[in-house]
């Protein structure tokens, strides 16, 4: 055990033998370890004590509208993509409560009903996802309205990040500049080095608290040589990416193209169904709801995940704005590729491939917005010849 | 709007073609009956007892659809005696599995079935509730979700407007963190033209909903079907998909004629 004492940005290694040990000292520091596992042919997160519940020898194949596990030929511990959940669903949980009240003898009594959140340990957050949840913490933390929910689960959280070895079949984090390595916005960043007999993770250390829990693992520092493994692997994930996405005017390119044809084209085939909006880690919109027992004497006040893809949720005074599905699927996009830049100063979208995956009707938004571009560029060329 | 109503309000629950599955939803309710039970005089409930308390009620539930002509007389009857109308099940908002003989001749059914077809008085169709009478609430399923339920009952006592999402289960089998069937299975699931309601029910046992909800807001049939046959369903599989207990809903009406050959 090497006792100098870790510093922001320092860079050391861990075997993977000793990888269980990074999931006990979190245990010991009272955190609850969430991180990928399989359930129901699925890589999706859950609570874990133990590391050999991680999908060890898995990878997933996904396309459009599909995903499916595979067998890897080594056992690496982190060799797949993002799944179906995101961790959105612990930062800004498809339901919670803002207030309840009861009826007292005088009148009723309100209290809010944040609870106390749960200090939780994320064990293999993607770069893609990082950059995800800096977009949330832009939407609820900045401004005049801060999300108190929200803020008090943010806050008690501890980041293990892993940085991509393996492209996905609908990522497009490297168009982006969103990944597929992690900059920011983590405590940990792991990259898994799997060659021969070798196997240990490089570990960059990216606050106090990481440097903290790092102390306390049994680690190396790293060899120039082991720096320089991890890096390759990350620039060849850069090389393989299953999606690209040209980013370069986009904004403008959308904002003069809403009668474009396309949206026509994906009215017809668009389901509506809003499993987009349900997956990607930056969609934010929730519905309120208000619960009241049948005597009346308790009511609940909850929000929800809600979707730009329901007729309640374009519902004004007097009709609905957005009717048919051309356009509902024209707010969606125009939201996550212009609209978000105006509003947030950065894209909606990280390019991390699982409204591509979980589409049911098989829309790809990266070939969509292609054919708005190409059909734009054959246009100009047409008006260029002309003149 | 009830709270003014100093008595408390009755509720009344009227069974047409039907299994009464749905008002067996009601008993299924468990603790809630009880405060259900306390909030309301229940003055009709055929499951339970034969005793018929008179008219006018504050709330009907509607059970099954219209079949018969006396049912033709009687379901206006109970629009005349009720403030709110609410009609609960599959049956009630489309027409139900019965609704089958929408697509046939019924008198070739009963010719078959009963011995002496001349003594059966029956319509040529099974239809909605809504189609003859103003329907003020719907809930869809077969059967109907008792939460689903109680929120209405508890909705109308406290004067609000029930929530009975019209949106696809998609969104609930999301926000329950289900893997998705269709695409981490390949199995067929009619959740993104199908209304939410029932919690995601099938996909959370890794089945493809089949649709008892009835189609969603804008359901759009035509583009399901098409990825269906991509996952190898038959022309044959989309019709009788289409053909379950909503088959008489327009949307799923017209999605399985379209893949009927003649
Ligand atoms: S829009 Fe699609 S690719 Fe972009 S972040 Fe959302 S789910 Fe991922
Ligand atoms: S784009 Fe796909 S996932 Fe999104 S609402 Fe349309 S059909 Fe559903
Ligand atoms: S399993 Fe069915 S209902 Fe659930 S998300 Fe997939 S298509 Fe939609």
């Amino acid at each position: 055990m090497v006792n100098l004492l870790l510093e922001n940005g320092d860079l050391v290694v861990i075997e993977q033998s000793d990888f269980q040990q990074l999931l006990d000292v979190l245990a010991e520091r009272t955190y609850q370890v969430v991180g990928p596992t399989i359930r129901d042919s699925a890589i999706i997160y859950d609570e874990m004590t133990s590391y050999t519940k991680l999908p060890i020898g898995w990878t997933d194949v996904q396309g459009k509208g599909t995903y499916r596990l595979k067998r890897r030929e080594d056992d690496a511990l982190f060799g797949y993509t993002v799944g179906p959940h995101s961790w959105k669903k612990y930062l800004h949980p498809p339901v919670s409560y803002l207030w309840r009240t009861n009826t007292t003898a005088d009148g009723f009594q309100v209290t809010t009903a944040i609870e106390e959140p749960p200090k939780l340990a994320f064990i293999g957050v993607r770069a893609c996802e990082l950059q995800a949840i800096a977009a949330q913490d832009q939407v609820f933390l900045q401004g005049r309205f801060v999300d108190a929910d929200y803020k008090a689960r943010r806050e008690n959280i501890f980041v293990v990040a892993v940085n991509c070895v393996q492209a996905g079949g609908t990522c497009f984090c490297a168009s982006l500049k969103t990944g597929p390595k992690a900059t920011s916005g983590f405590d940990l960043a792991l990259t898994e080095v799997l060659t021969g007999t070798n196997h240990y993770f490089l570990v960059e250390i990216g606050s106090s608290a990481g440097a903290d829990v790092m102390q306390a693992v049994t680690h190396q520092p790293a060899s120039p040589a082991q720096i320089e493994a991890a890096e390759a692997l990350v620039e060849a994930t850069t090389q393989q990416m299953g999606r690209t996405l040209e980013p370069l005017d986009l904004k403008e390119l959308l904002y003069n193209s809403y009668e474009h044809p396309q949206w026509d084209e994906l009215g017809e085939r668009c389901l509506g169904c809003g499993s987009c909006t349900m997956v990607c880690p930056t969609c934010f919109c929730t519905t309120t709801h208000d619960t009241i027992d049948v005597t009346g004497e308790t009511t609940a006040h909850s929000k929800k995940w809600d979707s730009c893809f329901t007729m309640t949720f374009s519902y004004i005074h007097g009709g609905n704005v957005r009717t048919p599905l051309r356009s509902r699927y024209r707010q969606w996009l125009m939201h996550k590729f212009a609209t978000w830049l105006d509003q947030f100063g950065r894209s909606g979208c990280v390019g991390c491939g699982r409204c591509i995956t979980w589409c049911p009707a098989y829309i790809d938004i990266t070939e969509e917005i292609r054919a708005i571009q190409e059909s734009t560029n054959k246009q100009e060329e047409k008006i260029g010849g002309k003149l | 709007m009830l709270p003014q109503i100093k008595r408390k309000p009755k509720l009344a629950v009227w069974k047409f073609a039907s299994c009464s599955g749905c008002q067996l939803s009601l008993l299924d309710c468990e603790d809630d009956l009880l405060s259900v039970a306390g909030a309301v005089e229940i003055a009709n409930l055929p499951e339970v007892s034969r005793t018929m308390a008179k008219g006018p009620y504050d709330i009907s539930l509607v059970e099954g659809s219209i079949t018969t002509p006396a049912a033709l007389e009687h379901v206006q009857e109970v629009r005349h005696n009720s403030k709110y109308v609410v009609t609960i099940g599959a049956c009630a908002m489309s027409g139900g599995i019965q609704a089958l003989r929408n697509f046939k001749d019924v008198r070739e059914f009963t010719r078959i079935v009963y011995a002496q077809p001349e003594y059966i008085s029956t319509l040529e169709k099974s239809t909605p509730i809504s189609d003859h009478i103003k329907v003020d609430y719907e809930l869809a399923g077969c059967p109907v979700s008792k939460e689903q339920l109680i929120e209405v009952i508890s909705a109308l006592i406290t004067g609000r407007t029930p929530e009975i999402p019209t949106s696809s289960l998609c969104l609930e089998c999301k926000r329950r963190g289900v893997v998705c069937v269709m695409s981490a299975h390949g199995t067929p699931c009619l959740g993104p033209v199908t209304r939410a309601g029932c919690g995601a029910l099938c996909p959370s046992y890794n089945r493809g909903c089949y649709g008892c909800y009835g189609p969603k807001e804008r359901a759009n049939t035509a583009s399901l079907s098409k990825h269906w046959s991509q996952l190898g369903a038959t022309e044959e599989q989309i019709v009788r998909v289409f053909r379950g207990c909503n088959a008489n809903a327009a949307p799923f009406k017209k999605e399985s004629e379209a893949h009927e050959h003649h």
